[in-house]
Parts: C-alpha cells; sequence; structure tokens
C-alpha cells in the first residue's frame, strides 16, 4: 500500500515510540518480546543453563525453580505461559560464589519455565523446563 | 496396610506397559522426617488404641505430600511456616492491654513453658468447666490476663502466636485425652467425624479413613490428621489453623460449616487429635 | 513500612577464608500480584517486593529484578564468598517505596 508522507512519519515516530519503552512499561510484552529486550536481539545458543524444577507441581502457587549457569553474569528467569511471563532477572556480583539461584514461583498453569543467561563474554544462552500444574480436588 | 490403589500401582503397571507417568515426584511413604539435620519426627506409627478395629497405621500428612513439599519442611529456613512463628514470638514479647503485660511477662521463655502445650491440646479446663483449645486459652489469657482485646479466632494473629506455642512442643507425641470429663466432647467429635453432610453427603471418614492414600482429581488425600497444625499451606502461602480446615473442608462438600471457634469444632477437633495421638507434633508444617 | 513484613536469614557464624557459603533468605509479604479481583470485580492493584540485593563488605553478591510471579512470601537461596570477616546485607524493595533490611556478620577464624 502507498504511504504518503505524514503516514510514514507517523508509522516511524510510533515504531521509534515503542522501541524506546523501557520492557517494564509495555503492558502486555511475551515472553520473546522479554527475551529479545534481554539479549538486544543477539543470539542465544541452547545449553548450558539448567533449570531445575519438578516434573509436576502440586499446586501452582508456590513452585520450587533454581536456575544455575556456569560463567554467567544474569539469568533471566520466564514463565511462558503466565499472564505476564516475567519471574525474575538474578544478577551476580564479584561476591557471589556461584552463578545460581533458587526461589519459589507462581505458575499459572502447565508450562514451560525458561531461564536465558548472559554470559561474560556477551553472549547468551538457554535452558528450560517443562513443568505440569496440577489443579487441585477437594483441597479448598 | 495402606490401600496401594495410588497412583503408584498405576505407574508400576503403566512402567511395565513401557508408557511412563509423570510420576517422578510422587510421594515416599517410606520417607523420614528429620528437621535441621537433627531432630527426627515420627510421622507413621501404630493406630492408637481407641481406633485399633478401624486402622492399623496412622500417618502423618507429610507422607502424602510431593518430595519437594516435603523436603520445604526439613529446614527451619526453606520452611516458610517458621517467619510466622517469628512473628508470634515477637507477640510474645509485646506488652498490651491494661494490666501492662506481655505473654512474656507470666510465661517468661514459652520454650519451657509451652513445651507439651501442643501435645496435649485441646485440653479440658477444670476451673472454666469447658473444653480448651489452645486459641480460646491464648483468648482467655490476652481478656482476662493481659486486659487486652481477644484475637480473632482465625486471623493472622492468632495462627502466628499457635505456631510458636506449637513449635514449643515439636517432636514430642500427640497425646490428647479422651477420658475424664473430655470424654462427652470427644464421643461428640467421633460422632461429627462420622456424620455425612453436605449436598456432596461425605462425612470426615468418607475421604480420611476409607479413602486415604487415593487421589481426588489432583489432590492426594491423607488421614486428616492434626500434628502439622498450624499447617503453611503453599496452595496459598500462609498458616492455617485446624478451624480452619474443618471449615473449608465442610464448604468443599457444600454443607453448613460450624462457627470457628464453637465447641463442636472443638470437640472435633479432641476427636482428631486424638486419631493422631502418637505421630509427633511438627510446629509449622509444610502442606500443599 | 507494611505491617508483619519481616525478613528471615540463613546465613553461617563462620567461614574459612574464600569460602563459598549457602544463603536461604525468606521475608513475609503478601506479593499482590495485581491479578487478583476484589468481592466486587475489580482488580487488586499490584504491590509487591521488586528487587532483592544482597551485598558482602559492600561488593555485591546477587541482585535480583522481581516481578509478580515471585510467590509470596519470597524466598531466596544462593551462594556467596567470604573472603574474610565482614557483614553480609540484605536489602527488599517494596513497590510502595518501603526498604526492608537484614544483616549477618560471618567471621573467617
Amino acid at each position: 500500500m502507498e504511504l504518503n508522507r505524514r503516514e510514514t512519519l507517523a508509522l516511524g515516530l510510533g515504531a521509534a515510540a515503542v522501541m524506546a519503552l523501557p520492557v517494564r512499561f509495555a503492558a502486555a510484552a511475551t515472553g520473546e518480546e522479554m527475551i529479545a529486550a534481554f539479549t538486544g536481539g543477539a543470539a542465544v545458543t541452547e545449553g548450558g543453563v539448567t533449570v531445575t524444577a519438578p516434573e509436576i507441581a502440586e499446586n501452582g502457587n508456590t513452585v520450587p525453580v533454581a536456575v544455575s549457569s556456569e560463567g554467567a553474569v544474569a539469568i533471566m528467569v520466564l514463565a511462558m505461559g503466565n499472564p505476564t511471563p516475567g519471574v525474575a532477572t538474578f544478577t551476580f556480583g564479584e561476591g557471589a560464589g556461584a552463578h545460581a539461584a533458587s526461589t519459589r514461583i507462581r505458575l499459572a498453569g502447565t508450562q514451560d519455565v525458561v531461564a536465558i543467561a548472559k554470559m561474560a563474554d556477551g553472549s547468551f544462552a538457554r535452558g528450560a523446563a517443562t513443568v505440569k500444574v496440577t489443579i487441585g480436588g477437594c483441597g479448598g | 496396610m495402606i490401600k496401594l490403589t495410588s497412583i503408584r500401582t498405576l505407574a508400576a503397571l503403566a512402567l511395565a506397559g513401557g508408557v511412563v507417568l509423570g510420576g517422578a515426584a510422587t510421594a515416599d511413604e517410606e520417607a523420614e522426617l528429620v528437621i535441621n539435620g537433627e531432630l527426627t519426627l515420627v510421622t507413621k506409627t501404630a493406630a492408637p488404641d481407641h481406633l485399633k478395629d478401624t486402622l492399623d497405621t496412622i500417618y502423618s500428612g507429610w507422607i502424602f505430600r510431593e518430595n519437594d513439599t516435603q523436603a520445604m519442611q526439613t529446614d527451619d529456613f526453606d520452611n516458610p511456616g517458621m517467619v510466622f512463628v517469628d512473628l508470634g514470638m515477637d507477640a510474645w514479647n509485646k506488652v498490651e492491654g491494661t494490666e501492662n503485660k506481655s505473654c512474656a511477662s507470666c510465661h517468661n521463655d514459652p520454650a519451657e513453658s509451652m513445651k507439651g502445650v501442643r501435645a496435649t491440646y485441646p485440653k479440658w479446663n477444670e476451673a472454666a468447666g469447658e473444653l480448651r483449645t489452645i486459641e480460646g486459652q491464648v483468648n482467655h489469657c490476652r481478656t482476662k490476663n493481659m486486659g487486652a482485646e481477644a484475637y480473632k479466632y482465625v486471623s493472622g494473629d492468632m495462627a502466628n502466636m499457635v505456631a510458636m506455642i506449637a513449635v514449643q512442643s515439636r517432636g514430642l507425641p500427640m497425646n490428647v485425652a479422651i477420658d475424664g470429663p473430655a470424654k462427652a466432647a470427644w464421643e461428640l467429635g467421633k460422632e461429627i467425624y462420622y456424620t455425612r453432610t453436605g449436598v456432596l453427603d461425605l462425612s470426615c471418614a468418607s475421604c480420611h479413613e476409607e479413602n486415604y492414600d487415593k487421589y481426588i482429581r489432583a489432590d492426594h488425600l491423607s488421614q486428616g490428621q492434626t500434628n502439622g497444625f498450624p499447617a503453611y499451606r503453599l496452595k496459598d502461602a500462609r498458616l492455617h489453623q485446624v478451624h480452619d480446615r474443618f471449615w473449608g473442608c465442610i464448604r468443599d462438600v457444600r454443607g453448613e460449616p460450624y462457627d470457628r471457634g464453637s465447641p463442636e469444632f472443638t470437640a472435633l477437633e479432641l476427636y482428631v487429635a486424638s486419631r493422631g495421638n502418637g505421630l509427633s507434633v511438627e510446629g509449622a508444617s509444610v502442606r500443599n | 513500612m507494611a505491617d508483619g513484613v519481616k525478613p528471615r536469614v540463613k546465613a553461617p557464624a563462620t567461614a574459612k577464608a574464600g569460602e563459598a557459603v549457602v544463603l536461604k533468605t525468606l521475608i513475609s509479604h503478601v506479593m499482590e500480584s495485581g491479578q487478583r479481583k476484589n468481592k466486587d470485580g475489580s482488580l487488586i492493584p499490584r504491590s509487591i517486593i521488586n528487587r532483592f540485593t544482597c551485598e558482602f563488605n559492600g561488593t555485591m553478591v546477587v541482585d535480583v529484578e522481581m516481578h509478580p510471579a515471585i510467590s509470596t512470601n519470597p524466598y531466596f537461596e544462593f551462594e556467596a564468598v567470604i573472603p574474610a570477616t565482614g557483614e553480609l546485607k540484605f536489602t527488599w524493595y517494596d513497590d510502595d517505596g518501603s526498604v526492608y533490611n537484614d544483616a549477618k556478620t560471618v567471621t573467617v577464624a
């Protein structure tokens, strides 16, 4: 379709405005968008990042998850099936004894928990685990 | 004998057929519960005398939980309930009410003064002529001795206090008295336990005696013991008191629950506690 | 400062020089996700702890950006290197501006 000058400018400005927004304020940033923001669009290799989570979570409200990646400066954890996929980003400092951390998270349903690690040399790696979240019966 | 109509049998059959069920994290019925690497709790023992005709063995609710949930209770810094025990301890030391006292003013160190309480309550109170729960006793002390406002029977404040008191008996066997002046209440509690109620027409026994260890949808049914209460439930990330759980269960069968703190629930609490006589008090336990 | 927000930290009292020690941290906080609804159907606004940091003698150990998917009563387990006697400082930052602190001294024999 042919765009006149005004429409082209508006499109460009609009795109620039969206790009300038920090991901935190983009109301419904998808998991993929958050990964792109974290990596700046760089390639992400599979492997080298371990995500430990139960195969079946008795409840979705408090699911223990551990992530580790040797040599990682930071690890971003995402719950790809949650309404908002962000879980946590761990940035390790010089005082860290290991590039690993454990926490407990909320999962809205069965989904993949993904971890993207930023390595010291600026490269990125990915790991994931699938967690089945069961619905209780009479637990109330 | 546990009725092994559970998912483990199914898993075993499925494996034999070359299909793997997602059973990697099922409950381990032989697991031992050791707290902080030093205190071993009794989670499985012979049923008390009054129950011997019905059950051989009684099990703590801990046995029926997934491995991850079980693990969370083994370290007091993994156990989220313990931060609420800390809050209960803060409340213990807080001066409140017209008499300018805290619990500590009379009871000093709870590790000494509250030891054995959780294991023997609900208990008949001779002076008051009634069966008392820990909650009832806490509120009696607050109003009569401290001149302070009673805690709401089921509330965060009360749960924190009861959890802190429970921890002081951790490791002691449950040992509530079912004879003497408590007998009438015990009989009432027993009657409530076995009476079907609600639209779903179920009694406590329907699930917790006749079908424990089976799955109701995705919930692994326990024997409904109370030795682990107040329980930190992961599903809503907070401490739960016994009457709160009774209330929830009866609501779940679409019945009309008695009030929290009512004589009926107190009687039921005594009866249910007596079904667990012999199991260790777990302090603030971790459950689903 | 929200009521009933209390930290609880496990850190060893002593360590060998250069040892990596395991730390466990918990804080009692509802972590209102912003997804739940009131009885009248209106959304309960988000109110969470959005950041947790740990440092040892001024050196950063871990800095965690937190989202509503972190469970109520946020829990973290991680490791810190203890080069010499010093203080571990733990800080939690609440959406409402409150800051919660805890500290543990670790002695290197």
